[in-house]
C-alpha cells in the first residue's frame, strides 16, 4: 500500500521530533495533573475533557505535514500515486500518531484508579473519538505555514470553550459549517457518554454519528486537500 | 515506437498563454532536447506529460496510455527529475530513496540493490545515512537524480538537470544520461545550456512563447545558419589584426567567413609578415548556440 510508505515518512521526518512530541504528550500530561492536583475534579469529567484535549492537539499536527514541503510534493507527486493517495497517508500517519498520544492521559487514568462505565465499549469510544477530530483538522484548506504555535493555542482555548470552539482560521465555510455542527452536538455527547457522564443521545446512536461524521470528514478532507495542494503547488 | 508523443496542447494560467498548439513525437531510446528562452513553457509541457496538470486541450500519451485518462499508468514507466524539487531535509538519504522506490511499488530487496549502486555510482555512498539538510547543492541534485532513476524508468523526464551544477556534478550527470541513452532509454531533457543540448540529444525542439519553432537533429539545425565558418587565433603578442569580419574577442581574434581556406592564408600572411607568433588557430562551425539565437530571431 504506497499511502502506508507515505504515513511512515510523515512518522520518521515529522512526528518524532521535539516540539510535537513535547506539545503533544507533555503539555496534556501537565495539564491533566495541574486540573486534578488543583481542583480535585472527579476524574471521569477531567478524563472527557482531556481525551478530546490531546485529540486536537494530535490533530493539529495533520496540517503541518502537509503544507510546507512543496518542493517534496513535487517530488512525490511525480512518481505514480495520485494525490488522494498522499492525502490519506497523511491521514493515516495523523491518526496513528493521535492514537499513541491519546492513550497516555488514557493510561495515566487509569493507574490513578479511573474505571469507566460503559466498560465494553468505553476504550473502542475513545479511539473513536480520534478519527473525526482529526480529519476536521486537516479541513483547513489553508494550512498555516508557520503557524503551528497558533494551532496549538487555538485548539487549546478551543478546548477550554467547549462549546464554541472554532476550527482553525483557514477553514472554508463548507468545512466550518460541518464542523460546527459536529463539534456542538456530537462530539461532546460521545466524550461525556465515554466516561460515564449522562448524555442526550444513547451510546450506540453517538457512535454511529460518529461514524459517519468521520467519513464526511474524511472525504472532505481529502477532496479539498488536493484542489487547495495543486492550487498552491502549480 | 512513440515513446512520448503531445498533440495540439494548449494550457494558458490567466492571461499568460504558456503552451499554443505544441505538438511532438519522440520516438523509444531517442535522447530529445527541448530547448527554449525562460518562459518559453518547458516545464509547463514536461508537467503536462508527467501527469501533474492537465492541459487545457490537446491530448499527451507516454508509453501509449493517456496522462490525463490514464495518468498513473502513464506515470509506471517514467521517471522524472523536475525542475524545482527537493527531498526531504529531515530524512537521509537512504529513507528518500526507499520511500519514492516505495512508491513504485518497488520490492523492497530490489530496491536496495538498485540504491546501493546508484548511491556509490553517484559518489554519495558514503553519506547515505545522513540527513539530507547537510547536503551541498550538487549532492542535493545527485540525490534527486538516484530517486529518479531508482525504478530504473524507461523514460526520463529531466527539467535542466545541471543548471546551477559546478562542472564536475554537471559532467557526472551528463555522463549518467549518455550512459542511460545507451540502454536504449528515451530521455526527455529540457535545457538552456547549447553544449549539453548538442552533445547529447538525437533531436532537438526549439519552442519560444509557447510555440514549436523547429525540431531537428543540432547538425541540421547548425546548418541553417548558413556555411558560414569562425576561425580563431591567438598570437604570442599584442597585435592589431585589420582584416574584414576579425573581432577581437578576449586574447583572440575571430574571423567568420565563408572560404576559411582563403582566410587562414591571409592570418597566416599576416603573422609572417609582422613577425607575430600564432599560438593556437582553430575553425569552427556555427554553434547551436548561433541557431539557436537565429531562429528565435526569425521567429521574431
Ligand atoms: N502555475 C503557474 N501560474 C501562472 N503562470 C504560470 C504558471 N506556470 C507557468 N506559468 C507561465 O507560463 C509560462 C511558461 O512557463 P514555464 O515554466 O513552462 O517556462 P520554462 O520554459 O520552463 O521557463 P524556464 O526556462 O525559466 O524554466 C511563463 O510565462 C510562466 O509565467
Ligand atoms: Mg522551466
Amino acid at each position: 500500500m504506497k499511502c502506508l510508505a507515505i504515513a511512515k515518512k510523515d512518522i520518521m521526518m515529522y512526528y518524532l521530533k521535539g516540539p510535537v512530541v513535547i506539545f503533544g504528550i507533555l503539555l496534556p500530561l501537565f495539564l491533566f495533573l495541574a486540573f486534578w492536583i488543583g481542583r480535585e475534579l472527579p476524574l471521569n469529567f477531567l478524563m472527557a475533557g482531556l481525551i478530546s484535549m490531546t485529540v486536537f492537539f494530535a490533530s493539529t499536527s495533520v496540517s503541518p505535514v502537509i503544507a510546507p514541503w512543496e518542493g517534496q510534493m513535487r517530488t512525490l507527486l511525480a512518481c505514480p500515486v495520485s494525490t488522494s493517495t498522499i492525502i490519506f497517508g497523511d491521514i493515516i500517519a495523523s491518526l496513528s500518531f493521535g492514537i499513541c498520544i491519546s492513550l497516555i492521559p488514557l493510561l495515566l487514568a487509569f493507574c490513578f484508579g479511573f474505571t469507566p462505565n460503559h466498560n465494553s465499549c468505553n476504550t473502542s469510544g475513545c479511539l473513536l473519538l480520534l478519527l473525526p477530530g482529526l480529519a476536521v483538522l486537516s479541513l483547513s484548506d489553508k494550512p498555516a505555514l508557520d503557524g503551528h504555535d497558533d494551532l496549538i493555542a487555538c485548539s487549546l482555548s478551543a478546548n477550554i470553550h467547549k462549546r464554541n470552539f472554532h476550527p482553525c482560521s483557514g477553514a472554508s465555510s463548507l468545512g466550518k459549517g460541518c464542523f460546527n455542527a459536529f463539534s456542538s452536538h456530537v462530539f461532546p455527547d460521545v466524550a461525556r457518554a465515554s466516561f460515564g457522564m449522562e448524555s442526550f443521545l444513547s451510546v450506540y446512536m453517538d457512535f454511529i454519528a460518529l461514524l459517519i461524521f468521520s467519513v464526511i470528514f474524511l472525504i472532505l478532507a481529502i477532496k479539498l486537500h488536493e484542489r487547495a495542494l495543486l492550487s498552491r503547488i502549480f | 515506437m512513440i515513446a512520448i508523443e503531445a498533440e495540439d496542447l494548449k494550457k494558458r494560467f490567466g492571461d499568460v498563454e504558456a503552451l499554443k498548439d505544441v505538438s511532438f513525437k519522440v520516438k523509444r531510446g531517442e535522447v530529445f532536447g527541448f530547448l527554449g528562452p525562460n518562459g518559453a513553457g518547458k516545464t509547463t509541457t514536461v508537467r503536462i506529460l508527467t501527469g501533474i496538470i492537465k492541459p487545457d486541450s490537446g491530448r499527451a500519451r507516454v508509453n501509449g496510455y493517456d496522462v490525463v485518462e490514464e495518468t498513473l499508468k502513464a506515470k509506471e514507466p517514467i521517471g522524472v527529475l523536475p525542475e524545482v524539487s527537493n527531498a526531504y531535509p529531515d530524512l537521509t538519504a537512504w529513507q528518500n530513496i526507499m520511500l519514492i522506490a516505495s512508491l513504485y511499488g518497488m520490492r523492497k530487496r530490489d530496491a536496495e540493490a538498485r540504491a546501493n549502486e546508484l548511491l556509490k555510482e553517484f559518489g554519495i555512498y558514503e553519506r547515505k545515512d545522513a540527513k539530507v539538510r547537510g547536503f551541498s547543492k550538487g549532492m542535493k541534485q545527485r540525490l534527486m537524480l538516484c530517486m529518479t532513476l531508482i525504478s530504473d524508468p524507461e523514460i526520463l523526464f529531466l527539467d535542466e538537470p545541471t543548471s546551477g551544477l559546478d562542472v564536475q556534478s554537471a559532467r557526472m550527470i551528463r555522463e549518467k544520461i549518455l550512459e542511460i541513452a545507451n540502454e536504449r532509454k528515451t530521455v526527455f531533457l529540457t535545457s538552456h545550456n547549447m553544449d549539453e543540448v548538442n552533445m547529447m540529444c538525437d533531436r532537438v525542439a526549439i519552442i519560444n512563447k509557447g510555440k514549436i519553432v523547429t525540431i531537428d537533429t543540432p547538425e541540421m539545425l547548425k546548418s541553417r545558419v548558413g556555411g558560414s565558418v569562425a576561425i580563431e587565433v591567438s598570437f604570442g603578442e599584442r597585435v592589431e589584426l585589420n582584416m574584414e569580419n576579425a573581432e577581437k574577442v578576449g586574447d583572440k581574434y575571430v574571423i567568420y567567413t565563408t572560404n576559411p581556406y582563403k582566410t587562414i592564408c591571409e592570418v597566416v600572411d599576416f603573422a609572417r609578415k609582422s613577425g607575430a607568433e600564432i599560438v593556437s588557430i582553430n575553425t569552427r562551425t556555427p554553434m547551436l548556440e548561433d541557431a539557436f539565437l537565429k531562429l528565435l530571431e526569425v521567429e521574431g
